[in-house]
């Protein structure tokens, strides 16, 4: 045993020696590829390279510093993310956006020790947009919780402005990212007067029928969902199924990519979900990627996910990043940053739609402004809806702001706790 | 011509029977033991324990924990995850319950509620064999997850049902939370393994391992010589579930730091412990050993070389890593059954008749 | 009749269809299980690959195109034709059986006579290859599969219920699609069996490896005929889910599906196999429907195995498996 380990540790060092010398952004892509939530990873993973490859090839980096994209494989599994996380902090990772709730989590008390941002757009701990608490720590531009709000907000508006009454269910997948809106909802049941009712669906969640079967009896005006993976096709599937009127089924932005209505086919007619950006090719942004990216042969992966929606979110997660590169490169007065610059430039960036239209996505996100306090962005969402004929998403509402009277309470109560139980001082004092 | 029994003269009982008779075998432990905890503390860097020592000692536990109860009593199971999440959950209730209480005691606390755990779903193992009791453990498995998952009270009522080691230290330094260094990390989950293994190799040589092995061999026989099934089974699965509790206790506490319970210990963690002892070897501690080196350290090491050396695509790479443990699990089958113990125990036999093998 | 007597009528028509979805998979674990006492762990992967290469075949993808195009730069990956179904089933069905010879060439030739749990080892290395490899060949995105089969609710029977009780039952015809599949599937296996020379061969082989030997049956030739057999279950199980959820990774992980009613019905009865599944299927359903909204929900998962466990307490060889006589 004793020569196995020595032989390895040999090898290892020298894997480990071969990495080339620090002279450049290195910015760590925590993708998954493989393994049941691969047909999610994969398009967010490739939007979020072929960003930072156009970057390189058109503008020579960001600064003048080329970026580095270090890809490693979690397969959504939290020991192999600390491995991907500690194989690459080494090499002067800038933030780790590792796409899964669960190794957000992991992150959290480890980033902060080594003092390296993490970013976690539209997933993550959702009290971590308290940065009076979670100083390296950033989820803007909205949270799970946001989405909880914006979707009742959405339904407030198609009724009138009240849900009293209303029967609404949410069909979650039983883990810790499926449980994060309970609350939320169970806030804004008391506020708004609905019925809430929770169904979970255990992982993978190939077989709900007992869910759907549930929901055709008890018929609820509304049904909410928090779903990743096979899970999100099977409910959309099932709702076609018991003929569920799909304009009644609001899935969370994780459960609104094509991945999860194709399947069904034209029974998916109607679905809704929530967006936090838009999707599809029509952005000037996708003409300087094909002739800087596509056409040089340099897209990542097969290049069969341009313009999806997981696709666009993973690009659109890059581009944040780069513009906190940008802001911290100005803040810092030089191109080569440290971890600690890139947190300044996190906490003070600020995104305008000028800004974005200039970058090729115009009407693409939310503008917003980080500060000390806040690391959470206004939380806006908009509403998109699946054309099944023309296999596209429409957007249909502009951007709908949540209701910060509920959540705010809640996100303070929460990070508050965190910060007793770990005893953390309050920044931003 | 280092590893003969000649010239070692045995002068007691005890002499005789020690757990390494040969001498060279004997110093060989020694120098394992020396180089594991005076040398290897000060090299440890963030990436070696993090990745590869913490998790690998771990999995030892646990895997000797599994091999006290298919190795050496016979009884497959594959409640292994279940196990672990319920030391992991006992350990965070006790952290949270009583801070000011060392938690190494705690983990200690956490495989005894696990034991307790394991013995209530061992007793269908009195009635149900083979499989069909393999399959039988799926069901703790599953009830165990669910329960954990469902049951707020568990996870303190936190928001998401995650659960997070607090900060907890021994003698000032801390072992647990984001504080804590590798080699304190690496250390903690040493002296735990080391000691365990200890405990566990001399309970397989003593009258309750002959019992459990009589009971493996064959059931009714056993009890026709007067081994107490009851007694036998109900022991091996408490003791298992004791290590396998400690290993989910550590698992949680110094190396992951924060767990859910569907993730961290669904079924695959049972199936992927049950590989270990297999491929390292039934009823061997130090079969549970190389089983877990082998199936923490060759996807590490996969990937590092595929990705890092040869430049692949993590995608690739990721399935042409799950194709070659695959393959290399089938290859060992075949050229050897009973696992890497039994290459090491026929290595050892050919090297004491070396190089005179005649 | 009051409502809730209705709902829980509908559940447990449902519970049946789901109990023959699951049913079919766990068909291919009681085949090989019968023939060579192994406990094929690869069985949920086998159905995963067959549903994998069927849409390989029909969309036209090059296999392995990851792979050549990094050794060799090149950007291939569709071969720009499209295969009408039947012919990609039966080029599946080649694959399958290809495979069926390689296994037993390479992984079961040398594990003769080993004990059961290495055997079961074996298959789940087989179950990890398979994985990568099918990966690799087709690629790890989300597929839809299309052979035709109807889906949604069933009209027909929601308009006869509505007629006779006032609420129309949700049937789903994919499930009766399944059920009557899964049925021919039972028969032709019985008469397989039953009535050929080669059927007569593999009950021989099953009820005794030595005496089989000993009046010249080859057991290698059975070994390969069970397994393409258990791939063309596996093939039928795979479209069958594979409709359902989109070929992709999680179909895999219907095996654990299978587990609880394998012993139910025990390892070693084809009609246990569909038994132990309308049991499993109807208990989990009227469970999560009576029981499930009291304690919070998705028991589903472990209830089939608690089920199962309770049975077993009470027959230890399952419904219907073979007694266990044990000697000393």
């Amino acid at each position: 045993m004793t020569n196995t380990r020595l032989a390895l540790s040999a090898a290892f060092a020298a894997l480990l020696a071969a990495g080339p010398a620090m002279a450049e952004l290195v910015i760590p892509n925590l993708s998954y590829r493989t393994g049941p939530y691969a047909p999610g990873g994969i398009p967010y993973a490739d939007g979020f390279n072929d960003y930072f490859t156009l970057l390189n090839e058109r503008d020579g980096g960001i600064g003048g510093e080329r970026v580095r994209t270090i890809e490693c494989e979690t397969a959504y599994n939290t020991e192999k993310g600390v491995e991907c996380y500690e194989a690459t902090k080494g090499e002067g990772s800038l933030v780790y956006n590792p796409l899964s709730t669960g190794i957000t989590y992991q992150l959290i008390p480890r980033a902060t020790a080594d003092g390296i941002p993490l970013y976690t757009p539209g997933y993550g701990r959702t009290s971590a947009a308290n940065g009076k608490v979670f100083e390296w720590v950033f989820n803007y531009p909205a949270n799970y919780w946001d989405a909880a709000s914006v979707a009742i907000r959405y339904l407030l508006d198609e009724n009138g402005g009240s849900l009293a009454g209303k029967r609404i269910a949410l069909v979650y997948h039983n883990s810790a990212y499926g449980k994060e809106p309970i609350r939320t909802l169970q806030e804004l049941a008391t506020k708004h007067g609905y019925e809430f009712v929770e169904i979970a669906v255990d992982h993978p969640g190939q077989e709900q029928k007992s869910q759907w079967l549930q929901i055709r009896q008890q018929r609820p005006d509304y049904v909410l969902m928090w779903g990743w993976g096979v899970m999100n096709a099977v409910a959309i599937q099932e709702a076609a199924n018991i003929r569920y009127p799909m304009e009644n089924f609001i899935g969370v932005w994780w459960s609104g990519s094509e991945n999860d209505v194709l399947p069904a086919g034209d029974g998916a007619n109607g679905y809704k979900s929530l967006a936090m950006h838009g999707s599809g090719m029509d952005y000037p942004v996708y003409a300087a990627l094909k002739q800087h990216v596509y056409d040089k042969g340099l897209a990542s992966g097969d290049g069969d996910q341009i313009g999806s929606v997981l696709y666009s979110r993973g690009m659109y997660a890059a581009l944040v990043i780069a513009e906190a590169i940008r802001k911290a490169q100005a803040i810092a007065g030089t191109a080569q940053i440290t971890p600690a610059q890139m947190r300044d430039g996190l906490e003070q960036l600020e995104i305008t739609e000028a800004r974005m239209a200039e970058l090729g996505l115009p009407d693409f996100g939310q503008s917003f402004a980080a500060s000390c306090a806040d690391h959470g962005g206004p939380g806006m969402g908009r509403i998109q809806q699946w054309d099944a004929a023309a296999r596209r998403w429409n957007l249909i509402t502009p951007f709908i702001a949540p209701d910060m009277d509920v959540l705010g309470p809640l996100i303070e109560a929460d990070s508050m706790a965190f910060a007793t139980e770990n005893k953390i001082a309050l920044r931003c004092q | 011509m280092l590893y003969r029994e000649a010239g070692d003269f045995k002068t007691s009982y005890a002499a005789d029977g020690q757990t390494f008779p040969i001498a060279f075998d004997r110093r060989r432990y020694q120098a394992v033991l020396v180089l594991a905890f005076g040398v290897v503390p000060f090299l440890v860097n963030d990436y070696w324990a993090n990745a590869v020592l913490v998790p690998f000692l771990i999995y030892a536990i646990a895997a000797i924990g599994l091999n006290i109860l298919t190795g050496y009593c016979g009884q497959v199971s594959l409640g292994t995850g279940g196990f672990m999440a319920v030391g992991a959950y006992a350990c965070y209730k006790l952290m949270t319950a009583f801070p000011e209480v060392s938690v190494l005691l705690h983990i200690l606390l956490a495989g005894t509620v696990t034991a307790l755990v394991g013995m209530l779903f061992g007793i269908p193992s009195l009635r149900i064999k083979g499989f069909y009791l393999a399959v039988a453990t799926l069901a703790a498995q599953f009830f165990l997850v669910w329960l954990f998952n469902k049951v707020p009270w568990f996870y303190n009522h936190s928001a998401s049902g995650q659960i997070s080691a607090p900060e907890r230290s021994v003698l000032g330094l801390a072992v647990t939370g984001a504080a804590t260094a590798p080699w304190a990390k690496y250390l903690v989950c040493l002296a735990f393994a080391v000691g365990l293994a200890w405990i566990a190799r001399n309970l397989t040589r003593g009258s309750l391992g002959r019992q459990w092995m009589a009971i493996r061999d064959m059931d009714i026989a056993a009890e026709i010589i007067g081994v107490n099934p009851l007694r036998a089974k109900l022991t091996a699965f408490a003791i298992s579930s004791f290590y396998v509790g400690v290993a989910g206790a550590l698992m949680f506490a110094v190396y992951l730091g924060a767990v859910e319970v569907g993730e961290a210990f669904g079924v695959n963690k049972a199936f992927l412990v049950l590989f270990m002892i297999i491929i390292g070897g039934l009823g061997s501690i130090f079969g549970s050993f190389a089983g877990a080196a082998f199936l923490v350290l060759l996807p590490v090491l996969l990937k590092n070389l595929l990705v890092d050396g040869l430049g692949w695509s993590t995608a690739l790479a990721a399935h042409v890593e799950l194709m070659i443990v695959g393959a290399l699990i089938v290859f060992f089958l075949v050229v050897e059954p009973h696992g890497l113990a039994q290459l090491w125990r026929l290595a050892k036999e050919k090297l004491r008749l070396w190089p005179f093998p005649h | 009749m009051p409502d809730q007597i209705l709902f829980a009528l509908e559940v447990t028509l449902n519970g049946l269809m789901a109990g023959v979805l699951y049913s079919l998979v766990a068909l291919g674990f009681v085949l090989i299980f019968k023939a060579s006492g192994i406990f094929n762990f690869a069985q949920g992967v086998m159905a995963l690959f067959a549903a994998l290469t069927l849409v390989g075949f029909q969309t036209g993808q090059v296999p392995f195109a990851h792979l050549v195009n990094v050794l060799f730069g090149t950007h291939v990956e569709h071969f720009g034709w499209t295969m009408p179904t039947l012919a990609a089933i039966a080029a599946t069905m080649a694959v399958m059986v290809v495979m069926a010879l390689l296994v037993e060439r390479l992984v079961l030739k040398g594990l003769i006579n080993q004990a059961p749990i290495i055997l079961f080892m074996a298959t789940i290395g087989l179950a990890y290859f398979l994985e990568g490899f099918g990966d690799i060949m087709w690629g790890a995105d989300i597929k839809r599969l299309e052979v035709g089969l109807p889906q949604g609710l069933s009209e027909t029977i929601d308009a006869a219920t509505f007629a006779w009780f006032g609420y129309g039952f949700f049937i789903d015809r994919l499930d009766i699609v399944a059920a009557l599949v899964a049925a021919a599937l039972v028969v032709s296996l019985t008469l397989f069996s039953q009535y050929t020379r080669h059927g007569r061969a593999l009950r021989a082989v099953a009820d005794d490896h030595q005496a089989a030997l000993s009046v010249g049956i080859s057991l290698r030739a059975i070994w390969v005929l069970v397994w393409s057999i258990a791939g063309f279950v596996a093939l039928v199980a795979g479209v069958m889910w594979g409709t359902k959820l989109g070929v992709q990774f999680s179909l895999s992980l219907i095996a654990l599906k299978a587990l609880p009613v394998l012993m139910l019905g025990g390892f070693t009865s084809i009609p246990g196999a569909i038994i132990g599944g309308l049991i499993v299927g109807v208990g989990e359903k009227l469970f999560e429907f009576a029981v499930g909204p009291l304690v919070g929900g998705a028991t589903e998962n472990w209830f089939a195995y608690m089920l199962a466990l309770v049975f077993l307490l009470f027959r230890p060889q399952g419904l219907f498996g073979e007694r266990i006589i044990e000697r000393v």
